[in-house]
Order: C-alpha cells, then structure tokens, then sequence
C-alpha cells in the first residue's frame, strides 16, 4: 500500500461531490483526505483526494470515478513530481509560563501564531502532511484544545495542468 | 409550453410508444399532459410501482429500446427502487421519471416528500433533480443518451411538481436528425466521449488487436466466455465468427445464455455455481480465455483465485472499469463488443481442432417429469421461438441450463440482482415489446406470490402470457441450501396456505390447471400455445428436487457439492 494524489475536476452541480464521496464508500475506498474549491474555470471544481492504496486499487477507483457524469477528469498525480500543501489551524493550551517554548517550536517549523489569550494560542501553518504531523506531535505534550485541517490539495510540478484535458 | 407537455414532447423525440407509470399527487400535471397524448403515447398502469420498473426493464431488454417507467413522489418513488437496481445490476437502459413535491417545499419533509434522488445514487447510472422547466428538455435527452450510450443503465429524473406546471417557451421540438446533432454538439456529453462513443471505430487500437489475434490463433486450449453484453452489444454473429474460426468451445455467463445456439457443438452451456460439468472443467483448462461482454460475476468465478488457474486472460469489455476488477488480463480492451470482435474475427486463421471439450447432455427426450424435460418440451411446443422470462431461484437455473435456446435475446432474467418477483412485471414489458411474440413466464410459487397481483394487468390489457409455475410448495432455492448447509433445518421455507390457482385463474378470466405428468402439461400449453391466450399452468414437483450440479460456494468451478443428475 502505498499514498496517493488524485485530482478530480467536476461540474459544479449539486450533488457532485456527494457522488463521489458516495462511491467511495459504497466501493469500500478508504479516502485519507478530501479537500474541494473552486477552479479559475467557471462551474468546475477541484476535488483533491489522498488515499492509501495498491495500485490495483487506484486503477479501479480512477476508472469508478470516471464515469460519473458529473466528473470531468481525473488524474493520478506522479508520485514525487507533486507539490502538495495542507492548512492546519490549531489551538493550544499555555499559560506565561509555556508561551515562549510554544513560540520556539512554532519558529523552527515556519508556522504562524494567529491569535494569542491569557490561556491559549492559536497557530497557523502550511506544509505537506508530514511537516503538519510533526508539528501536531510536539504541541501535543502542551494540550491541544482543537485543530482543524483542510486536507491536502496538490498540483503537478512544472507546466503540466489537468485541464489540458478540456 | 408547460413542463409537463415538454416531458411528453421529450418522450415523442426519442420515439417512445408505451410508458409504464402510477399516478399520484405529485406526478398530476404529468398525468393530464398524457392525457393529452393518449391517443400517441401508450400508458400502461401496473398494481405497483416495482412491477411498473420490471415492466419497463422487461420492455427495455425485449426491445432493444429503452424503457419508460415513471411513478409519483414518495412511496411512488420509493416502490420503484428495487426495480432500478434490478435495471442497474443488468446493464439495461431504463429512464425512470419521478415527480417530487413543489421546490419550495423541499427539505421540508412535506407530505409524500422522499429524496429519491439520494436514495438511488449508487443504484444508477445517472440521475438528476431537475431545477427548472427550462432545463427539462435537456435533462430529460440527456437522459436518454446515458441510459443507452457506452455500457447502458437505468437513468432516474425526479422533477419537482412545479417544474411540471411551469411554462416555458424556448422548447422546440427535435426530430430524429436534429436530436442527433444535438446530441454531437453537447460539450456534457462530448467530455464523456470515452465512455460514450466505444461503438465508433475511432477508438479501436490496432495494435491491440494484433496481439489478441495473436495470442488467439496460438493457443491451445482457447475457451470463449460470453456475457450479457454480447447479447446487448448485437454482437451474437461477430462471437460466433470468432469461434468458428478458432474451433474453440463457448461457455456463457447467466447473462450471455442466448449468445450462441444452444444445439452448437461449440456451446458448453452455463458455466458458474450451476454451471454445466462442461462449461466449467473447460474454463479451468484452457489456456487462453476470451471473456466478452462479462463482469466476471463472483456466481460464475466461485473462487478468482482458483478461476481459470492455467489461461492468458483477454477481456473485452465496454466499460474500463471492469477491466481488471476481479480477474487480471493479460491482454484488454475496452470496446463496444461488435466494434472489437468484427475486425478481431477478420484476423483470425480457420483452425480445425480434435474436440477437447465436452459439451452438455442436451435436449431431453421422452416422458420423464423432471424439470429439464419440461424445459425441452415447453421449446418444442414453442417451436423454438419467443421470449422465456423467469423470476428467481430453482426454476430459473433450469431455464438456464435446460431451456434450448436458439436466438439472441430469447431469455430475459434477473441476473445480477436476482430479484424474485421480476418475472410478470418483465413479461408484460416483454410482450408489450413483441405483441406477436409467444412470451413464456416461468416462475416458482414463492416468486410468483410476489407478482401474482400483475395478473390484473395481464387479463386488463389482454396479453396472452403463458404462465408456467415451477411448484413445488417451496422457496425451492433457499431450501436446498438449507438442506445442503444448515443440516436440513428447513426454517421459514415451506409455503402453504397458496390458494387454488385454478380458482385464481378462473377469477381472472383465465385457464388455470395443475398437472403432475408430461402428458397434461404439454396438453395444458399447447392448448395455450395454439390459442394465444394467457394461461397459468402449474408443475406440481417434488421440493426435494434440487439444482445439480452446484459447485462449493468458494470452491474452484470443479468442486462439486453436487453432481449432475446423470453422474449420479
Ligand atoms: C426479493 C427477493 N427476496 C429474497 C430472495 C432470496 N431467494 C432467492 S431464491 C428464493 C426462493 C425462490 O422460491 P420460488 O420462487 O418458489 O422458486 P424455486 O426456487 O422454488 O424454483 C429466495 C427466497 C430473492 N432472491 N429475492
């Protein structure tokens, strides 16, 4: 098993994504993570979807996902000719006395610190998954009160687009 | 025009000449548009929703056109989802029409307010709720287009009420070369050019071809597996070209049975869980299989693991998504059946082959009671010809094995689904499909208890459907697992309490009789047969009787749990 990228392009329709989503499950596909949003093309969104799988496996799911109406076009990303990117928000618990440690780590990774109160901070940072894990794991020991991700969305390195397709 | 006229408008452009429906609150406009239109619109009412879906689908396969069925908003909607999935599983090309309550009321859990849309998602091949009376005609071509186009499907359109009473004036009725160019100049359909357009040689690879050829004309042992989608692919004389040429044997799937005649020395017959000794030993021997038209249904392999251990696997196939699914090929292509095997048979050698094969002790003669004799004589007082649709269970796997079919189409089943209760609705779609036709229900008494309210629409529109009950005072397929898995515990698989069908014919308007011997079966439907006139004859059988032979559930296809009837 192994992790890939998939990018879908779909009609911006309702029920787009439900159909996806729903295939997914009644396929017995476990999906990592999804993230969607809109595209510089009118009506089209961007379906990005991180999965765990053989390759088997992602050639049956790449050509289930295909027929459906509602999808343009999907593309397995080339593995390491990706470049991919998640947001993570994360707030967590300190007081004066762990505040600077917290803003250590949030140095060393590049992160931002977006809110700040007497018993909490509130952190921004983007990378790919892993970066974002470990980060995750060292403010672990602080108290995490909530996080929330996005779920990764990737492009393909160099000039290549998925919409030389359409 | 108001929506509901531009849904009839719709139905006219594509050609259709009889839907099946119930009426109800919601689907009223749609209702008295037809009205309108009865004079050029055939309706046709059923007793319930779910035999109205069988009827269309049922139409749908005995026509090679595509079947209309439409029912109202919530229970109308909802009594339809077995028979879409039924359409699903198949492959057939069905467009269901639901109305829905009024759009501002959606959400609301209104009255009769059911999200058939969700409800159905993974049980079509499409579906759409229609947004406005302006966006209908589209909807509605588009429909048809998916339903039929590349591997064909059930298509559902729930259209709100309002949609249907509002107006709208930039409709224009298409005929058939206008539809066309509509359909060429649709950028939606265009984008799914790959799944849609597999009938057009543009997409054919030579090379593939090659290959294939290649591989075909050197292997020793070659089998052909035929499916469903030779029969729907019109692909019947392409497959028997092939086969001719390569002097190798044909076994078929449930779906594939009409693929090739039955008398063929070529033809092992069904292979799978009820599969013939013959079909079966010669998948499991051969090395190189042929499989067209198939999705390799876990009923015909048993075991992937264990199917076909020795073959190069070349699978055609119009959807990609099958490829590769459950049994790895060595060589693929994706393509419409005819478009693949037409150019395949022209590269192919005439071989001439010592026969390794065995094919199946067919056509049983003489008097005997037992289920394949009734098969054999029923095709001998049909002369061969018409329609066979069965429900499910023992019967139906004696139709399959036994029936001697001879032309494409002649069977029409619930296969991938295996929906008791399919037959009556399917053999009302059948013969209103071919009203000349001699149409043939064989059904069992628990199936045919499912159904038997159809009679109605039989002795209502006057279809002169043979009736042919396999009765054996059991769910005769649950039973025989019981008595071969659960040490013959047999729970909730006797029927009694059935009432006399001979009444229940007469009632009805029909000739009703039970018979126990060949001699007043083949009376009762000759009789039948030479009147055309519907009848309902019942087979009194012993519901010890059981479907042999049968394979190990999980076993390789030559692990018997039972044996053929003359083996043992
Ligand atoms: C709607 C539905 N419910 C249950 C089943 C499970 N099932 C498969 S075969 C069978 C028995 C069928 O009995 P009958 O129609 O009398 O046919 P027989 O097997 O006796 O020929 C049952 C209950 C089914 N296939 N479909």
């Amino acid at each position: 098993m192994e992790k890939y990228t998939l990018s879908v392009l779909v009609y911006n329709q309702p029920g787009a994504l439900a159909r996806v989503a729903s295939l997914f499950s009644r396929r017995g596909f476990n999906i990592e993570s999804l993230a969607v949003g809109t595209t510089n093309m009118e009506g089209i969104s961007r379906m990005t979807i991180r999965i765990l799988a053989t390759v088997q496996i992602v050639e049956q799911m790449v050509a289930q996902i295909q027929k459906l109406m509602s999808v343009i076009v999907v593309q397995v990303l080339p593995q390491g000719q990706e470049v991919s990117r998640e947001l993570l928000l994360i707030k967590v618990a300190c007081d004066q006395s762990s505040r600077e440690a917290v803003a250590r780590i949030v140095d060393i990774f590049r992160a931002r610190i977006i809110d700040v109160s007497r018993g909490s901070m509130t952190i921004e940072i983007t990378g790919e998954e892993d970066k974002n894990s470990a980060f995750i794991e060292m403010l672990q020991d602080y108290g995490i009160i909530e996080m929330a991700r996005t779920g990764m969305v990737a492009l393909e390195r160099g000039v290549a687009s998925i919409s030389n397709v359409l | 025009m108001r929506g509901a006229e531009i849904v009839i408008q719709c139905l006219r452009e594509q050609g259709v000449e009889v839907v099946f429906g119930y009426p109800g609150g919601a689907i009223l406009p749609l209702y008295d548009a037809l009205y309108g239109a009865r004079e050029v619109l055939r309706h046709v009412l059923p007793t319930h929703e779910q035999h109205g879906a069988h009827a269309a689908d049922g139409y749908a396969r005995a026509s090679g056109k595509i079947g209309v069925c439409l029912a109202t908003s919530g229970p109308g909607a909802t009594n339809l989802v077995t028979g879409i999935a039924a359409s699903f599983m198949d492959s057939i090309p069905v467009v269901y029409i639901t109305a829905n309550i009024p759009r501002a009321k959606r959400g609301s859990d209104s009255f009769q307010e059911a999200d058939i849309w969700g409800i159905t998602m993974s049980i079509t091949k499409h579906s759409v709720v229609v947004a406005s009376a302006r966006s209908l005609a589209r909807e509605l071509r588009e429909a048809f287009f998916i339903a039929r186009e590349g591997r064909p499907g059930p298509v559902l359109v729930d259209i709100p009420k309002d949609v249907l009473e509002e107006a709208d004036d930039t409709y224009t009725f298409l005929d058939q070369d206008a539809l066309e160019a509509w359909y060429r100049e649709n950028r939606f359909l265009r984008q799914k050019g790959e799944l849609f357009f597999q009938r057009q040689n543009r997409f054919l690879d030579e090379g593939a071809l090659d290959s294939i050829a290649h591989t075909l004309s050197t292997a020793k042992r070659p089998v052909i597996l035929a499916g469903g989608g030779v029969i729907r692919g019109k692909a019947c004389d392409a497959l028997r070209e092939v086969m001719h040429r390569l002097d190798a044997p044909v076994a078929s799937t449930l779906m594939g049975i009409t693929a090739i005649p039955y008398f063929d020395r070529h033809f092992l017959g069904m292979a799978g869980m009820h599969g013939t000794r013959g079909a079966n030993a010669a998948l499991q021997k051969c090395d190189v299989l042929l499989a067209v038209g198939t999705r390799f249904s876990d009923r015909t392999l048993m075991n992937a693991q264990r199917f076909a251990p020795h073959a190069h696997v070349i699978h055609i196939d119009i959807d990609r998504a099958e490829i590769n699914k459950t049994v790895s090929s060595y060589l693929h292509v994706t393509a419409d059946a005819r478009a693949i095997l037409e150019p395949l048979a022209q590269r192919l050698p005439f071989i001439h082959r010592p026969v390794w094969w065995q094919t199946p002790a067919m056509d049983q003669q003489g008097e005997a009671w037992t289920p394949s004799h009734i098969m054999t004589a029923m095709a001998r007082m049909a002369q061969y010809e018409g329609i066979v649709v069965t429900d499910v269970g023992q019967h139906q796997m004696w139709v399959a094995q036994a029936y001697p079919f001879i032309h494409p189409g002649q069977m029409i089943t619930s296969g991938g689904s295996g929906t008791m209760g399919y037959g009556l609705g399917g053999a009302i779609g059948a013969q209103l499909a071919q009203p000349d036709a001699l149409v043939t229900l064989v059904t069992g008494d628990g199936s045919f208890l499912m159904n038997q309210a159809e009679l109605t629409t039989v002795a209502r529109e006057r279809l002169p459907i043979i009736i042919v009950v396999m009765d054996n005072r059991a769910l005769g397929m649950v039973r025989q697992w019981q008595s071969l898995f659960y040490d013959g515990r047999h729970m909730a698989t006797g029927l009694s309490g059935i009432p006399d069908y001979e009444k229940l014919a007469a009632a009805y308007g029909m000739e009703g009789s039970y018979v126990s011997n060949m001699e007043a079966f083949c009376r009762a439907y000759q009789q039948a047969v030479e009147e055309r006139r519907s009848a309902l004859i019942l087979c009194r059988i012993d519901p010890d009787e059981m479907v042999r032979p049968m394979v190990r559930p999980q076993g390789s296809l030559e692990s018997y749990i039972l044996e053929s009837r003359e083996e043992s």
